[in-house]
């Protein structure tokens, strides 16, 4: 059983050469590499959640407008993209466990197939802001929103200033998303280039969990900004 | 990741992929009913049902060795609540003009 240094400091016993000098155990340096990724992410819920609690005093306060403004949404898009990031969170598992078992393959297979449903992602968000960019409706000097009518209200027109603003939300909050996937994808880059050079072993894996972690809470802000912007008020 | 013995988290980790596509499949299905002022709460429960899950079992939040980091986890969910609850109770009690 190792202990730790002696008064001397000299390390005459035999120890994982992946511990780190100021860590007791293996598993304790795997938890402090874990609880400050954590802690990161802790900031980021915040992050978003400043944007989140932005727009639900919006979505409450001009519920019609934002209602019509969302139908504008493509939904078939956005439920893609949401199946496409579950799908990368799966890669994303895989590969960290791939990682533990020295299944040097599917590592680096997960970590690729991970990445390229990303750029699925950023593909399919490219055409989303693409089709809003011809509608007119990207918040700014060219934009139009007139005669579109309140869902569940005939007769009813959105108020164009209101339905601005629920665009600027969109491009806001899914921009910052899109930014960090963007840099998750530069992360994960980064992982593969490592796991093609055998960096990983089962002893020593942590970027790949900790990158793994990075990428779950990317898709867990989507997986409510899907509801919350596209499924408004989609009933007939 | 502190289990020495443990069978393969394999299992779990599809099934958890299932019930997240299924939770997609119905939160699409459920924006399409008439739910009166509950299309939201519904909505914002699935949601939570799946991030819930991609926490406890794709970020290893469920049987973690580092207890602290649980702490982390609920913290933030507290203090994210914090915002939204108190913003919400003052904004939601004004008297529109």
């Amino acid at each position: 059983m190792p202990d730790s240094s002696t008064a001397t400091g000299l390390h005459t016993e035999e120890h994982n050469p992946a511990l780190l000098h100021h860590f007791a155990e293996p598993q304790q340096q795997r938890d402090a590499a874990s609880l400050g990724m954590w802690v990161f992410l802790a900031t980021e819920v915040m992050f978003f959640g400043g944007l989140f609690c932005a727009y639900l005093i919006y979505r409450l306060k001009y519920f019609g407008d934002f209602g019509a403004a969302s139908k504008t949404l493509n939904v078939t898009l956005g439920a893609t993209n949401t199946a496409v990031l579950i799908c990368s969170s799966l890669t994303v598992v895989l590969a960290v466990w791939a990682a533990q078992t020295a299944r040097r393959t599917l590592l680096i297979g997960s970590l690729a197939i991970t990445m390229i449903l990303g750029l699925v992602f950023l593909g399919i968000k490219g055409v989303e802001y693409n089709d809003k960019f011809v509608e007119h409706h990207v918040p700014g000097a060219s934009f139009s929103f007139n005669n579109v009518p309140i869902p569940g209200h005939p007769g009813q027109y959105a108020d164009p200033h209101h339905a601005q603003l629920f665009f600027s939300l969109y491009f806001v909050m899914t921009g910052l998303h899109a930014l960090h996937m963007i840099i998750g994808l530069g992360i994960f880059l980064w992982l593969l280039i490592m796991a093609w050079k055998g960096r990983f072993t089962p002893e020593w894996h942590t970027p790949v969990e900790i990158g793994g972690l990075y990428w779950h809470f990317v898709d867990i802000i989507w997986i409510y900004l899907f509801p919350l912007l596209y499924l408004i008020d989609r009933h007939p | 990741m502190s289990d020495h013995s443990k069978s393969s988290p394999l299992p779990t980790y599809f099934a958890v992929f299932i019930a997240l596509l299924i939770g997609t499949g119905l939160t699409v299905y459920a924006s399409g009913l008439d739910l009166g002022p509950f299309n939201g709460p519904v909505a914002l429960t699935i949601a939570s049902v799946k991030a819930t899950l991609v926490a406890l079992f794709f970020m290893h939040v469920k049987g973690a060795s580092e207890k602290l980091t649980k702490l982390v986890v609920v913290s933030a969910l507290f203090f994210l609540l914090l915002l939204l609850g108190l913003t919400m109770a003052d904004y939601a009690t004004r008297a529109w003009s």
